[in-house]
């Protein structure tokens, strides 16, 4: 969040982030060996096998400088549908009844069920994280178009980026405005109009900053290409890193066939 | 509404995957030089909207405001959209990156639809009738987009439709608040700036 959402760079040195030894590897490399890392782990179905998936994910955090506390609450923290979900998963799934409350009994099929959807989606999201999490949006943006994300695509994400910190502020100023002017937000009509028409004030102002921006880019001769200045390469410690990774996940696929096949 | 990794079949991730990069498409196809801007500067407002609370009763709950994306943004919202939940993803821990493509067809293809179906009744008619019209899309949208989770946990398994069932309900509350939020919205755009609607996807259809 904090880098999404701060004007200036990041500081690297700050309280905030350490440099990892993730952050000196390339982007690209990140970005794949993550996508794989997720296909991988969707694709396992055992639960040893997904628990050593968590085990790798979090050995990356260390070593991401993302704030360690943070990252896994956030890792944790899951959509309120999606935890519902689970919890009545061991409720809904047919099998051998483990406890029953209030008359319905409960499944232990079900329930691995759930715990081996939680285990996926805590591994994924972590590794992705650390990975990819750890980068400057803008770096992400850059590396998404080194491996070949539509143009479009790539500008678009870029003009979000660079502008969800000025909306923000935009939005906090707003905020301001009206609690200086005795807004309290409650359940009731006033509330939803107010909230109404400060996102409309919101998109109105988009709309103008937008033209302002497109002005000053015509200006300058934008032919509808970004120059971008980032050259990624390729070292020792990235092949390195490459091959420690993917041992992992070769050993996982292992694990779980030997376990299928077993 | 993120859905998370793993909680799919394959099968169903991907015929969303596929179905979400031909939204994209869509969108990216009607995206030229003079619109990205805007389009951006308008994904990152829509980025920013969502991380609002709004209080309801003693809890809250925070916007996703897909219907109004798709009233401005039109097909451009499934690429607009589609960026929101990759930075949400990576940086944030929201849903999933296999699903990505699932997620972004349930935000995204609601608020398309939402346009298709809503976008001339709102653009054309006065401002108070256009944010009636604005406010029934705004609750489609949700409605759409709660139905479309269900519906991928459900083409998964038997198992998910008690939740599926219980969670739909659930979300009546939010769909009254964004139909209030996007109506007022949709007022305030038309008596300021009623360009608004065709800077993007020009008029509606």
């Amino acid at each position: 969040m904090q880098r999404l959402t701060s004007a200036e760079k990041a500081p690297r040195t700050g309280s905030l982030f350490t440099i990892g030894p993730i952050a000196d590897l390339d982007p690209r490399l990140r970005i794949v060996l993550s996508t794989v890392f997720a296909l991988i782990v969707v694709g396992l179905s055992d639960l040893l096998a997904l628990s050593l998936a968590v085990l790798v994910a979090a050995a990356l955090l260390p070593l991401s400088g993302l704030p360690k506390k943070r990252t896994l609450k956030r890792m944790a923290g899951m959509d309120g549908f999606i935890i519902f979900t689970l919890i009545l998963l061991p409720f809904s799934v047919p099998g051998t009844p483990m406890i029953s409350v209030f008359g319905i009994s409960a499944s232990w099929e079900g329930l691995w069920q759930a715990v081996e959807i939680a285990l996926t989606a805590n591994a994924v999201i972590l590794a992705l994280m650390c990975l990819v999490g750890s980068m400057e949006p803008v770096t992400m943006g850059h590396a998404l178009h080194a491996l070949r994300m539509p143009e479009q695509l790539v500008q678009l994400l870029m003009f979000t980026i660079r502008y969800i910190e000025t909306l923000r502020s935009e939005y906090l100023r707003l905020r301001s405005a009206m609690k200086m002017r005795g807004f309290r937000p409650g359940t009731n009509w006033h509330t939803y109009r107010s909230f109404g028409y400060l996102v409309g004030m919101m998109l109105v102002r988009a709309l103008e900053r937008s033209e302002r921006v497109l002005g000053a880019m015509k200006c300058r001769g934008f032919s509808g290409r970004f120059v971008l200045l980032e050259s990624f390469q390729m070292r020792d410690r990235d092949w390195i890193f490459a091959s420690w990774m993917t041992t992992a996940m070769v050993l996982l696929v292992l694990l779980e066939a030997w376990h299928v096949v077993a | 509404m993120h859905i998370v990794d793993g909680a799919l079949s394959n099968p169903v991730v991907i015929a969303g995957t596929v179905l979400a990069v031909g939204g994209v498409a869509m969108g990216l196809k009607r995206l030229t030089l003079e619109r990205i801007p805007a389009t951006g500067i308008l994904s990152a407002s829509f980025f920013v909207a969502s991380l609002i609370h709004v209080p309801i009763g003693p809890s809250s709950v925070h916007l996703i405001l897909n219907g109004l994306a798709g009233l401005i943004l039109g097909w451009a919202a499934f690429p607009a959209l589609l960026v929101g939940l990759l930075l949400q993803t990576v940086f944030f821990g929201f849903g999933g990156l296999t699903v990505l493509g699932v997620n972004a067809l349930n935000i995204a293809g609601p608020a398309v639809l939402t346009w298709l179906l809503f976008g001339k009744l709102v653009e054309r008619s006065s401002p108070t009738t256009g944010a009636i019209w604005a406010g029934v899309g705004g609750a489609f949208s949700i409605a759409a987009t709660t139905g479309l989770v269900a519906f991928s946990l459900m083409l998964t398994g038997d198992a998910f439709i008690p939740a599926a069932k219980l969670v739909f309900f659930a979300h009546i509350p939010v769909m009254v608040i964004e139909a209030l939020l996007t109506g007022t919205a949709v007022y305030l755009v038309r008596k300021v700036r009623p360009d608004l609607f065709s800077a993007i996807k020009g008029a509606a259809l």
